[in-house]
């Protein structure tokens, strides 16, 4: 009896203390990330503790075999990934052949990449952060502002990750289906709405917060009235209106961190040197 | 010079903690700017200074998404070093200046180490990937392992070496400093507004209604700004 042929008699359950060591090193998955083989050797460390239930365990020829397989090239948004990590977990312990798994671990890369970067690092993650400067805009002290921005995305990000292990697990081959449910299709569009309005929301009460908070020494009153004046905010919604319509318009040519480090030193030469 | 480094270390090491949450591990985005430079802020001495920095920070860094193979500027450890020299500083005028200014600048040096650390995983995977075609038991954690090390590293000695060419940068400038506080300040405050408005224009581009509702939250928030003065 071949080693894949025997792998197929294997029972699809995965034993609590796998999952969990799946789990913690999905929050490792990218630390040997390279422009070679990008997350390959990361998601093959996720699958390997999954791999050792494999018939002739560690280090068997089942297990060299899949290993070999899941630690090639592979890209994907780091928390999806978990999606792809349960699902070959699975077609490796269901004993698929391994062309179907190679194909369809090629097919995963690209919906797992545009659905997490569009729905965490463009959605969720904005959302997260503008919370936190509407929270510190609305005067919220240092920790609560932290709290904030660290309970939220968290809450998000662990879930997700969670979610997918298991939504992979559970679909193995056939998980594609779960990436398809309404939460993930329209997510992005509703969190896209949400991170403008939280932006138009947190902006002016973040600059107001700036102004006034940035002079915490003994500033003479007369002074501290002029930092939090109308005059001063206005000039700086103005100021960030004008700069910010440029940016847009100017929209893939320039980044704005770049235009905000020419645009200090210029200020600090200016003011040093008059 | 020792006792001087020596009470760099602390946060040195939280720069450290912070760089490889970036990418490596666990990706729980502590190393976001209003979380890494009120952390620095706290370490410095003075946790509110190091939270405005990070608010201020946290507003340029909105339109970086760290997508895969694109380099981006690395904000966990420059943030660690904004909040804490906004904090060393935070009784002169242009202290959140020169602080800001020297943690872009750190961003920027911390995406390219972020570079040079990928393309060292790449040159180790290169010489491990015939074992790594052999499946044998033990060479994808090493690599993990390995890789995991090196970003502690870089971003231990990112966050130190920052701290030892800015401090006396920042000492020198704010001597020199003529500005006032609040014309600096607003500058600061436009032109982080400016890039977090239009990182935010730009992620809801194709979504139907999402300007408007810019436009609603923007009246909100003016009116909660006028309702509280």
């Amino acid at each position: 009896m071949s080693a894949r042929t025997a792998v197929a008699a294997v029972s699809p359950r995965l034993p609590l203390r796998t999952r969990l060591v799946m789990f913690t090193r999905l929050l490792a998955i990218q630390a040997s990330w390279n422009y070679e083989l990008m997350l390959g050797p990361g998601l093959g460390f996720c699958i390997e503790p999954a791999l050792r239930l494999l018939p002739g365990g560690r280090g068997g020829a089942a297990y060299r075999e899949a290993l070999a397989r899941q630690s090639r090239y592979f890209n994907a948004q780091p928390y999806f990934a978990a999606v792809a990590v349960g699902a070959l977990a699975r077609a490796e312990l269901d004993g698929h052949p391994p062309e179907q798994i190679e194909r369809f671990r090629t097919a995963m890369c690209g919906p797992l990449g545009s659905l997490g970067d569009r729905l965490v690092w463009a959605g969720w993650l904005p959302f997260s952060a503008l919370l936190a400067l509407l929270a510190f805009g609305l005067r919220a002290d240092a920790p609560l502002v932290v709290l904030v921005f660290l309970v939220v995305y968290n809450a998000g990000h662990l879930a997700l990750r969670i979610w997918g292990l298991r939504a992979g697990w559970e679909g193995g081959l056939r998980v594609a289906s779960s990436l398809g449910g309404p939460l993930l299709r329209r997510g992005p569009a509703v969190l896209s709405r949400a991170v403008m309005a939280l932006a138009g929301m947190a902006l002016p009460l973040a600059i107001w917060r700036v102004l006034r908070g940035l002079p915490v020494p003994p500033v003479p009153e007369s002074e501290m009235v002029r930092a939090v004046g109308g005059v001063a905010i206005a000039s700086a919604m103005l100021m960030a209106a004008i700069l910010g319509a440029v940016l847009v318009r100017l929209h893939s040519r320039v980044e704005g961190w770049r235009v905000a480090l020419v645009v200090l030193a210029v200020l600090i030469i200016y003011s040093v040197a008059r | 010079m020792m006792p001087e480094l020596l009470s760099l270390l602390p946060v040195a090491i939280v720069g450290a903690v912070l760089g490889l949450d970036v990418v490596s591990f666990p990706q729980a985005m502590i190393s976001r700017p209003i979380v890494a430079a009120t952390l620095g802020g706290a370490l410095a001495g003075d946790i509110t200074s190091g939270l405005v920095a990070g608010a201020v920070l946290e507003l340029i860094a909105l339109e970086m998404l760290p997508v895969g193979a694109s380099r981006y500027p690395e904000w966990g450890t420059a943030s660690v070093v904004g909040g804490a020299m906004a904090a060393e500083f935070y009784a002169l005028p242009g202290a959140a200046v020169v602080a800001i200014f020297a943690s872009i600048a750190t961003a920027w040096a911390g995406g390219w180490s972020m570079y040079g650390l990928r393309r060292l995983n790449g040159v180790w995977v290169r010489r491990e990937l015939g074992m790594l075609e052999e499946g044998r038991p033990g060479t994808v954690t090493a690599l993990q392992l390995r890789g995991l090390t090196a970003d502690l590293a870089r971003g231990f000695l990112l966050t130190l070496i920052a701290l030892l060419v800015w401090l006396p940068f920042a000492a020198w400038v704010l001597s020199h400093w003529s500005l006032g506080r609040t014309p600096s300040h607003v500058v600061l405050a436009a032109v982080a507004a400016a890039v977090a408005g239009s990182a935010a224009w730009r992620i809801s581009q194709g979504v139907s209604m999402a300007r408007w509702y810019f436009l609603g939250g923007l009246v909100a928030g003016i009116a909660i700004l006028v309702l509280r003065r």
